[in-house]
């Protein structure tokens, strides 16, 4: 399985800017690609146009040769940067999980999820606590590629060290596509197998 | 208490004092609703249990001051006001909560089709809140109670019509805001329909704004309904209406009967400050940023 982005072009808004342009970038199943540049280049533009939540300008997403499915569980997943921007506020922990039907005792206790966080509300957990919950949402069974646009970056060196070990054993465990978006050069060394330099290949 | 038993904080203010002023809008609200609730459910059971007999016609009694056998004292035809204005508040109440009720429905069933719908239909509904909000109220209420015939339903059609407006802009503009959120975004990639997000993500969003909306529309609803029937477009004259006692009173106030529109008028006033305060309180407490504005 292959997720593609073939010739995208992007700007936000009719007038504005080209973000991204003629872009074409390719990452196959199993493998760990990391996404980096300075700010502004349109790493999370990508990320966005790669998961379905924003459509291109021109050019094309397609998974497998197909385009993206419109309706249903898409297989493509995000993660944000704001854990707590992703969650329902008025919602209790339990019911994130749930929406997913990702909620099973083995993936809590491998992402360090305590049984009593289940019952809180989003606003009574840490920003790293509430990644825990987006990142265990985003590992339901039908995953095939986990995109993760700075998952890490707001949070503590050992909740950092702790989620990249999950989400990197999940990945080879189920063979499993991971884009990592990051402007940190060092972390994405560490945990893909090859890096894209977006300031290299977007001509803008 | 002389100057040396009382107590007194740092800053020199007696500490009793202070502790009275400092009852928090938390307590406040539990004690208005409390105090509403009585009031409403007192006025809903006199209207049921209060007799005819005791607002029947008694020229022996008639145009009797104020006394303890007569709180509210007596009319020009000797029924007893007390009894009379317990009635018309309990056909207030019921006008209100029912209008106020079918409006802040209304109000919730089409700030949401604006936000969700077409982009046609969106217009449609802002222009249409415009026009109603164009109009003043009263003269709608009035026109169209008129074409319905008078009466409890025109009057309710009236009221209802004309009071939904505002919660459906402030709906609308909620609903516009809470679809860009990203856990929207990402429940529909979760592969979730339309419907299910509108029931499990925004509607539970929606509680605060319509217990707010409904309880702000409530003293409104009422006061219409006493002032379109004061100026003889509402309810018909043998129902003791508010709006109907304070109308008749009229003639006989310059023959010196104060109590005629003192007492009734006096207790809708009540009654609306107090609901208006309780809608204050609780925007206040349920959603602090947009109270203050």
């Amino acid at each position: 399985m292959r997720l593609e982005a073939k010739n995208v072009s992007f700007r936000y808004g009719a007038g504005g800017r080209k973000i991204l342009n003629d872009l074409s970038i390719y990452v196959d199943e199993g493998e760990r690609v990391g996404i980096v540049g300075p700010s502004g280049y349109g790493k999370s533009t990508l990320a966005k146009l790669l998961a379905g939540y924003l459509p291109p300008e021109s050019g094309e997403i397609l998974l497998d040769g197909k385009p993206l499915p419109d309706k249903g569980v898409c297989p493509v997943q995000l993660i944000y940067q704001h854990p707590e921007k992703a969650i329902n506020p008025r919602w209790r922990m339990r019911q994130v999980l749930e929406e997913s039907e990702s909620l099973n005792d083995e993936m809590l206790e491998k992402l360090g999820i305590e049984k009593q966080w289940l019952t809180r509300f989003p606003r009574e957990l840490s920003g790293g606590e509430l990644q825990r919950f987006c990142v265990a949402r985003s590992l339901f069974q039908g995953t095939r590629f986990l995109i993760a646009d700075e998952m890490s970056t707001m949070l503590d060196v050992i909740t950092q060290a702790q989620l990249w070990n999950v989400v990197l054993e999940e990945a080879e465990s189920r063979n499993m596509g991971l884009i990592v978006v990051t402007h940190n050069a060092h972390l994405a060394e560490r945990v893909c197998t090859r890096v894209i330099d977006l300031s290299t290949i977007n001509s803008i | 208490m002389n100057e040396l038993t009382i107590r007194r904080n740092k800053a020199g203010q007696n500490i009793k004092e202070t502790r009275r002023k400092k009852m928090n809008r938390r307590t406040k609200t539990v004690i208005l609703t409390v105090l509403i609730a009585a009031v409403i459910v007192s006025a809903l059971l006199a209207g049921l249990l209060i007799s005819d007999e005791a607002v029947a016609i008694d020229f022996a009694n008639a145009k009797q001051k104020p006394s303890f056998e007569h709180p509210f004292g007596t009319d020009w035809m000797g029924r007893d006001l007390f009894a009379r204005t317990m009635k018309g508040l309990s056909i207030s109440i019921t006008v209100g909560v029912v209008a106020s009720a079918i409006s802040a429905v209304a109000a919730v069933l089409i700030g949401i089709a604006a936000a969700t719908g077409s982009k046609a239909l969106d217009s449609f509904v802002n222009w249409l809140i415009d026009l109603v909000m164009g109009v003043p109220h009263l003269v709608l209420i009035i026109l169209i109670s008129f074409s319905c015939g008078r009466g409890l339903k025109g009057l309710l059609i009236g009221i209802a019509v004309t009071h939904w407006t505002s919660l459906a802009r402030l709906i609308r503009a909620e609903v516009l805001q809470l679809r860009s959120e990203q856990y929207i975004a990402v429940s529909r990639k979760l592969g979730k329909s339309n419907r299910w997000i509108l029931v499990k993500h925004i509607l539970p969003h929606m509680i605060p704004q319509f217990v707010v909306g409904l309880i702000l529309m409530f003293p409104h609803a009422i006061l219409h309904e006493a002032s379109v029937s004061f100026l003889g477009y509402g309810l018909p004259p043998e129902q003791p209406a508010i709006g109907i006692i304070l109308s008749e009173s009229m003639k006989y106030l310059s023959s010196g009967m104060w109590w005629l529109a003192f007492f009734p008028g006096l207790t809708l006033v009540l009654i609306v400050i107090l609901l208006d305060h309780l809608g204050d309180n609780l925007k206040m407490l349920i959603d602090p940023y947009s109270a203050q504005e």
